[in-house]
Parts: C-alpha cells; structure tokens; sequence
C-alpha cells in the first residue's frame, strides 16, 4: 500500500515536510515516494498528507493507480474548458 | 496657472522633505502624515515610496517554492523566461544560494536597497527557508532591507520569528474580508492538516490575514496590503477591504490589476475573466484614496525579479554565473553607501527645485480649475528625470496634470518598438501597440524620438515632446501641461478605456 508521485508534478516542496513517514524524497526530475516507507498516512492522519496539500491534479496516484485529485478537483476549471482553451491557443 | 511656495511655507510636503510636487504613491504628501521613523523606513524603499523607485533597486530570491492555498489567479504549473509576473520564477534556489546571489546583486548593482521573499509560493508555508534566508543576510548583508510577502495564512504564526529577523516590512495579500467574495477567488486552503475548500476554508484564510495584520501592528512592523482587482468580483468589495486595513493599521494599499489571459492556465485566464481597464483600476485606487495611502508604481514583479522596478536583470545572476563571481562584501557595502549617498544628494536637489513650483493639491480642493486634466506618459530610465528614448522604452510612467498639481498615478507596459537589428520587421505593429498604450494621453516626453513614431503619435492625438531631456519628471509634465492647456488642445481630449493585463 503506497502512492507514487508521477509526471507532471511541480517540484513545489509542499508535500515532502508533511509525510508522517518521511518517505517522500527530492529526485529528478521530479519528487518521488518511497513505496516501503509510505503507509498512506494510516493512523497518522485522516487525510493523506501529501494529496492534501499538492497543488497539481492528477500526479499523486494511489496504489491502484487512481489520481487522488482528479481533473477540475483543485482548479475548479472543468476538464472540457480546460482541453477547449488550450485547442484555441494551439491555433492560433 | 500654478501656485508658487516657498520651502518655508510649512505644507506637510515641505516638512516631510518628500516630493511635495507629487501626490506620488508614498514619499510626498502622501505619506507626509506618518510618523518620522516609518518615513525614515519607506524612504529609499523603492517598492514603498513611489519617489524612490525613480533611484532605488529591489530584487526577489525565489526560495519558497510550496504554497498552502489555491488563488484562482493563480497557475503553479508556471515557470517561463519571458513572463513577468508574480508567480513566476526560472530557478528555485536554496537559502545558502539565496544569500550567494543577494551578495552577488548588491556588489553588482549599488542601488539595491531591499531583499523580498515573495514565492513562488508562499514564504510562509516554507518558514524554515524563508527564515534560514533571512538570518544569513541579516549576519552577512546588514546594509539590505528584509521583507516578505504572504497570503497570510500561516502569518499569526510566524510573526514572533520575522520579527526576531529584524524584518520591518511585511506585505499581505488581502483580496477580501468577506467569505462570500473570497470563495469566488480561493478554491481551497490546506489548514491543520486538510485540505479546506470553498468558503469554510477563505473563513479560516480571513481571520488569519486579520489577525496577522493586527499582531504586525502592534509590533510596530510596516504592513502594506496587496489586493488583485478582479472586476465582478471584489471590485466593489475593495473599498471595505481598504477602511478595514487602514483602521487596523496597515500603512499602505496596493491595489493591483488581474493579470489572467487564457495562456496562463489559471482558473481566471481559461474561464475568460477579464482584468480591470486603466480606468477602472485608476477610479477604484483614487475611490480608497480617501480611506488610505495608496500605492500606485506596483510593477507586479516575478518572485526572482532583479534590479529597478519595471526592470529584470535576473539572467545576469543565474547560479552558473554567480558561481564565478568573488566578491569582497565589505568593500561593495562601502561603494554602495558612496552610491547611496550621491543618489541622496541628488534627490535632494531635485526635491529643492521642484518643491518651490507646486503645492499640494490637496490643499487647494477648493479652488475652480480652469482647464481640464489631462494624462501625460514619461520615458525613463529612472533618477527622477526624463532619460529614455521613446524606442526604448519597455514602459511609460502616467502622471495627470491639472492647473494646480502634478500626480504620478500608474505605469503602462509596451513591447519594444524599437531594439534594433532582426527585429526592427516587427516595427509597425509594435508601434501600433504602443500607441494603443497610450490611448488617453495628452503628450508623451522622453529624450528623443524618431521621425515616423513622431507622425503616428500625432495623428492619435498624442503630443510627441523631446524638448524636457534630463529634466525632472514633475517639472517637464507641468510645463508641458502648461503649454497643451495654453493651445486649448485639451478641450477635445477624451480618454478611452483600455484592458489592463494583456
């Protein structure tokens, strides 16, 4: 039972001081989780840590491979909108 | 027709030894009002005192990369060369590279005053090295300014340990004090282990900017208040979030434009909100000017933006260079209080010769004015004077002249008309842009100016004026403004409303 960091995250720091297990580490070219340390904050915290705080959607997975913060979760911007705005300024 | 005073006429301007020419942002009359020993802290504070960011440099060490709460303006994806804006940055360095490149920029560029920490996230969601930055530069750099800039939330806990910084500037970010307004610009805060969203969570981030505010007061620390003027919004809202700051104490209200266009990938940019005219921001910073001291020089800088406001020098000081640099501190301290000394010096004169011309408006509300005022743009380079060449200018600083007073009140942005070479092709629709910059302008000085933008500026009705090189700012706008009235030609002068953030 662990999550993984993957493409896409920022490097933004936030997440690495708050893990209970210290199992997230600095790496290139992003973050990365150390899947025998991580116990998903079980008994440490109702919420996990580091999807709590992560400010990018889609790049904290949990074991299963899911996003914990899916499309539009964190933005507020609907994934259509999103996809719409960046098809327009492609054409430009 | 102006008014003529004496230095010794005991206005507040003349006491004050401000800029008594100007209602600009902060150092003249502005500010004239406030205690001798926050004068004394603002007063080569060029992000503070609008008069000192005419000589003064400032830079940015990007060390906070995390951030605790969503803004809507805001896209933490973001990390480009050529933006300038808040948020962005090239390099997250750490605070032993920090304090490198701070020695760096101060050996290199004397009139740097001030050291801010401003982000890329929050400097307060990364205390240890927001805090381990400014111990080292209080030890090894005491002749620079410290400050800091946050959203708030996390500051009622770190006010004891800024303070034992000796950090005496602190800004926050107040774009509301209502919960309602709030969660149409914070998605989520994370707080005490949780991610908090919608308005449950801007409740929590209210109280913690409000509280913070009042612990920095009664501390004695300068606060300023940073707000985002997002039409629809809180635009309206702001003139509460004004009477509420100023009555707790904060010093000084920047009231900034959104910046969001669809590029940016914020959560404002893609859904189309709009930024705020040149007219709208102008009418809601003088509607709070009557509750409070309004800051209006803001260039909404990067969080590793280096050298004088409205510039960025930051490439010549990437770590790779700064790795080569040796520098002797204790001789670029002496050089720089050399530097520092002659830029007083000068400030000085100029303050002794525009301060006989004018008097406070504010002081003369009374009187019927005899022309209408009027919108003039200034090239500069920076020491108060007019230096720059209209093809070179990357912006123009807006002051509004009337028969009695001369007032700086914005700056507008403008690509590059002329940098020469390669991509001189690209002339005439930089040209045009720049023109559109100034649309509402009477007359634009600067040292020179070419013969074709001469004829374009004409014929939008904008008065080219080369004839105030290396004069001082306030005093060419009001001759100017002298002469324009004198031709009648401001009768027909009729500004147009122009977006802000494009």
């Amino acid at each position: 039972m662990a999550y993984q960091i993957v493409e896409g995250c920022v490097n933004c720091w936030a997440c690495a001081p708050l893990c209970p297990s210290q199992a997230i580490y600095e790496a290139k070219p992003h973050f990365l989780i150390d899947a025998v340390l991580c116990t998903e904050c079980a008994g440490e915290h109702p919420d996990p840590q580091c999807a709590s705080i992560c400010p990018i959607e889609g790049v904290i997975l949990d074991s299963l491979g899911v996003p914990l913060n899916p499309p539009g979760s964190l933005t507020g911007i609907p994934p259509e909108r999103l996809a719409a705005a960046r098809a327009e300024i492609q054409a430009r | 027709m102006e008014l003529k005073v004496s230095d010794h006429s005991g206005s507040a301007a003349a006491v004050a030894g401000g800029c008594s020419a100007s209602g600009c942002g902060s150092s003249g009359d502005a500010l004239a009002h406030l205690p001798e020993h926050i004068r004394a802290k603002v007063h080569n504070h060029p992000c503070y005192s609008e008069e000192a960011h005419h000589h003064y440099a400032r830079m940015h060490v990007a060390v906070a990369p995390a951030c605790n709460i969503q803004c809507h303006y805001c896209n933490r994806k973001y990390d480009c060369a050529n933006e300038s804006r808040p948020g962005v940055v090239s390099e997250v360095l750490t605070p032993d590279q920090a304090v490198k490149k701070v020695i760096a920029v101060a050996a290199h560029i004397p009139q740097m005053t001030v050291l801010g920490i401003a982000g890329p996230g929050d400097p307060l969601a990364n205390p240890e090295r927001t805090l381990e930055t400014f111990r080292q530069l209080t030890e090894k750099a005491p002749d620079i300014k410290l400050c800091v800039s946050t959203n708030g939330l996390a500051l009622p806990d770190c006010v004891d340990a800024l303070c034992t910084h000796n950090i005496d500037h602190v800004t926050i970010t107040i774009n509301c004090v209502d919960p309602d307004v709030g969660a149409k610009i914070y998605p989520w805060i994370f707080w005490q282990g949780r991610r908090i969203k919608g308005r449950k969570g801007v409740a929590i981030l209210i109280e913690q900017q409000q509280k913070g505010l009042e612990m920095l007061v009664a501390r004695g620390v300068l606060v300023k208040v940073n707000s985002v003027l997002i039409p629809g919004v809180n635009d309206e809202h702001l003139k509460e979030v004004s009477r509420v700051v100023k009555s707790k104490g904060a010093f000084l209200h920047n009231v900034m434009p959104l910046i969001a266009e669809p590029e940016h990938g914020t959560f404002f940019g893609v859904m189309g909100q709009r930024g705020p005219t040149h007219d709208e921001l102008q009418t809601l910073q003088d509607a709070c000017a009557g509750d409070m001291n309004m800051m209006r020089h803001c260039r909404q800088c990067r969080a590793d933006a280096v050298g004088m406001l409205g510039e960025d020098r930051g490439h010549e000081f990437t770590l790779e260079k700064i790795e080569t640099m040796d520098i002797d501190y204790g001789r670029a301290m002496e050089e720089r209080r050399q530097v520092h000394a002659a830029i007083e010096a000068n400030r000085e004169a100029q303050r002794k010769k525009s301060g006989e011309t004018f008097i406070a408006m504010t002081a003369l509300k009374t009187r019927r004015r005899e022309t209408p005022p009027a919108l003039i743009a200034v090239a500069t380079k920076g020491g108060g004077v007019i230096n720059q060449h209209f093809g070179h200018a990357a912006e123009f600083l807006i002051y509004e002249a009337n028969d009695q007073d001369v007032r700086f009140i914005g700056h507008r942005k403008v690509d590059l008309y002329c940098s020469g070479g390669e991509t001189c092709g690209d002339a005439e629709t930089a040209l045009a842009k720049t023109i559109k910059a100034l649309s509402g302008c009477a007359a634009v000085l600067c040292s020179k100016i070419g013969y074709e933008p001469w004829g374009a500026l004409e014929a939008a009705g904008i008065a080219p004026n080369g004839e105030h090189a290396m004069e001082p700012i306030e005093d060419a706008v009001a001759a100017v403004y002298r002469e324009l009235a004198a031709s009648g030609s401001l009768e027909r002068a009729t500004p147009t409303p122009l977006r802000m953030s494009a």
